[in-house]
């Protein structure tokens, strides 16, 4: 059974988490944001998951399940979220949803 | 009987705190009843204490009724307790009986306003104050009363509080008369101490037998009194509020503003009669004040053309008649004019509004005319009033009360010519522009046209007010027409009787003739200029000293250049001082921290994630760096 090396698992997740967040600060469709976060979310979880077979400890593994469950309810909600905002303004980007402006 | 004497000042407040807890929920004709009502049981306890006082007087011609003690700090105990003696029983009197009427008359004046039980409920408190005033057994019980009072005033001056005027009007009257009240409340402290009591039995007979006659101590607290007294009384430098406090509704005017509160400087001064006869020089100044008092209020009357206003100069000017018989030491006659000028001038006040009712809210007497056919009870009750007002000979109350004013400046032997003169002239001038009024308002063509009737609610208290300003002037009547005086006969046991000088008075009934002469003479002039012959009057109006009159003899425009000006000026300049701009610096410090942050809510999802990255990534750095 060969390991991963542990940089190169890092190096993913860290691009994941990069281009995760590119997405949510580039992509104005409020649906490509929520996907981006997921992204991000699960880079972080494979960080986690390649730190706990580095160590062979089960922390990691435990935490990505956290992961999931969190990103699953956040999901949820973000998905009822988007609904009601494109019953509202009947529109999906959030730069013309700026009404909280101060 | 006597026991129940509590329950005069008590009823009305009772009525007051029902009224103001439940009178939005109570129609009118409940509030009517509970408002009237109350005053009404104390009228008549009044008078059945008083007949019970008068016909089985307790010992010392005085009653105390202590109910409770109201604080008791390191020996001074003042309490809450009523005295009754001949003098606060006329008060009483006057006061229940005439406010009693003047209920009955607002239950129907009234009864279109939408503040009905807010209106009933500060009357009510006003009676219970007045009486607890004149019924207080110590200073302080008395000096509860006259601020209460004062804050009844003012909240009916300002009753139909939406018109900035009326505000204005009652902030002015609530001002005017704390000057003379803080001058009073540092007589009273000079008086606790040396006294260490303000029960005013007690110091009366201390002021008695410690202080010295003339002494600078007896001379300083009587003049601090009179401060209070002049406030209160609307007197001589003090008197501007009252003609404003006219905003008031008439009822109010005619309660407050003619027959009762205003007086209670008289009551004051004639219930410390013992310390001004101790500061000879003050009671001469109560003298002086009251007779240029009247002089210039009698002046300023002939020329004002709102009729309330007229009728409020000559309130004026008839309670100096009243501070001049103190002056010169006739204190009971003082209170004999009180009386009389409380049921005249409450009648006299009724009638205007009546009039001012019927016409759509028109105060200017010289567009109203002709009324006498259109409102017949209150053309005779008015013509009345006016007759007693201008002391009328033999017939009417007022004559008799006022002509012996006239009488005792000269004979008393602290009067003097002088104080005759002008207590004549005054006279005179009372019976012009009181009949001056009459005929503008009775007679002539009618100008505008009579909307409103009276009902028998207002007729009723204007006949019995009529009624007591004819027969209430019998009870006294002078040495030349028999001296039959069971008034000042009752007073006597409270106050001291006039001290005649002793040679050279002249005859009474010479002074009597021309006296009489003069009112005729007045009402005669009014018939020719105001009546007969008014186009030398309307030449008059266009005259600077009319101006100068009309505008109250330029007291306002004095005190606005002396008082009302500076104080508004050092306000604006001390705006802008260190303190102030201490904390204009917070403000704007934060205002500018403000400004600068709300920038950064753009709104914008995107941004704020971009700012939370950067922030995340600068952290870590740091972090990560050090």
């Amino acid at each position: 059974m060969t390991f991963v090396p542990f940089e190169s698992g890092l190096i993913l997740a860290a691009v994941l988490f990069l281009l995760g967040l590119i997405g949510v600060l580039v992509r104005r469709n409020i649906i490509f944001m929520l996907l981006s976060t997921e992204i991000m979310l699960n880079a972080s979880g494979l960080a986690f998951v390649t730190a706990s077979a580095r160590w062979m400890q089960p922390e990691g593994q435990i935490m990505f399940i956290f992961i999931l469950a969190m990103a699953a309810a956040e999901v949820s909600v973000g998905l009822a979220l988007i609904m009601q905002i494109y019953h509202q303004f009947k529109t999906l980007d959030t730069d013309t949803l700026s009404n909280m402006k101060g | 009987m006597l026991n129940l004497l509590w329950l005069i000042p008590a009823l009305p407040f009772l009525g007051f705190l029902l009224l103001a807890v439940f009178g939005g929920r109570m129609n009118k004709t409940g509030i009517a009843f509970l408002g009237v009502g109350s005053v009404g049981i104390s009228a008549l306890l009044t008078t059945l204490i008083g007949i019970d006082f008068i016909s089985s007087p307790p010992a010392g011609h005085s009653f105390n009724q202590p109910l409770w003690v109201w604080m008791n700090i390191a020996g001074f105990k003042p309490g809450i307790a009523f005295y009754l003696d001949s003098l606060s029983l006329i008060f009483t009197f006057a006061i229940s009986f005439v406010g009693f009427l003047i209920h009955l008359y607002s239950a129907e004046f009234m009864i279109d306003d939408e503040g009905y039980s807010r209106f009933f409920a500060y009357m009510n408190l006003f009676v219970a104050f007045m009486i607890t005033l004149v019924l207080a057994d110590n200073f302080l019980l008395l000096y509860l009363g006259w601020e209460g009072v004062g804050l009844c005033s003012y909240l009916l001056i300002g009753f139909w509080y939406k018109e900035p005027e009326n505000v204005y009007a009652a902030n002015k009257a609530f001002i005017v008369t704390r000057i003379g009240d803080t001058s009073m409340a540092i007589g009273l402290f000079l008086l606790v101490l040396h006294f260490n009591t303000l029960d005013i039995q007690n110091i009366l007979q201390s002021i008695s037998t410690q202080w010295v006659r003339g002494s600078s101590i007896a001379v300083l607290t009587a003049f601090l009194l009179l401060g209070g007294a002049l406030g209160k009384s609307a007197q001589l430098p003090l008197q501007t509020w009252l003609p404003d406090a006219m905003a008031g509704p008439s009822p109010v005017s005619a309660l407050i503003h003619a027959a009762t509160m205003v007086t209670a400087g008289v009551y004051l001064i004639a219930r410390t009669h013992t310390l001004f006869e101790l500061a000879p020089i003050v009671q001469n100044a109560v003298a002086i004040i009251g007779a240029l008092t009247l002089l210039i209020a009698g002046f300023c009357a002939l020329t004002q053309t709102d009729i309330k206003r007229v009728l409020a100069y000559s309130t004026i000017s008839q309670i100096g008649y009243m501070f001049l018989a103190l002056g010169i030491g006739a204190w009971a006659l003082g209170i004999f004019h009180f009386m009389i000028h409380a049921f005249f001038k409450a009648l006299l006040f009724l009638a205007a509004g009546t009039v001012i009712n019927a016409l759509r809210h028109e105060h200017n007497m010289f567009k109203m005319g002709g009324l006498r056919k259109e409102l017949p009870v209150v053309y005779w009750t008015f013509l009345i009033a006016s007759a007693s007002l201008a002391a009328f000979p033999l017939i009417t109350a007022g004559f008799y009360s006022k002509d012996e004013i006239i009488w005792y400046s000269w004979a008393s032997n602290i009067g003097s010519p002088w104080l005759w003169l002008i207590s004549l002239i005054g006279a005179f001038i009372t019976s012009v522009y009181t009949f001056r009024m009459v005929f503008a308002t009775f007679f002539g063509e009618q100008k505008t046209p009579v909307s409103h009737k009276p009902g028998k609610r207002i007729k009723i208290p204007l006949i019995v007010l009529a009624a007591l300003s004819v027969l209430g002037g019998f009870v006294e009547l002078p040495e030349t027409m028999g001296g039959f005086a069971p008034f000042t006969h009752f007073l006597h046991h409270t106050l001291p009787a006039v001290a005649l000088r002793s040679e050279g008075s002249g005859t009474e009934l010479l002074f009597q003739i021309i006296t009489a002469a003069l009112t005729l003479a007045g009402i005669y002039l009014a018939y020719q200029f105001y009546f007969k012959n008014v186009k030398f009057t309307e030449r008059f109006k266009q005259t600077g000293l009319s101006k100068y009159l009309y505008s109250g003899c330029g007291f306002d425009w004095l005190y606005d250049r002396a008082f009302v000006y500076p104080a508004i000026f050092f306000a604006r300049i001390n705006k802008n001082d260190f303190i102030d701009n201490m904390y204009t610096f917070i403000t704007c410090l934060s205002t500018a921290l403000n400004e600068m942050l709300v920038k950064t809510q753009t709104g914008r999802i995107r941004w704020y994630a971009t700012v939370i990255t950067m922030g995340a990534v600068i952290t870590l750095t740091i972090v990560l760096v050090s």
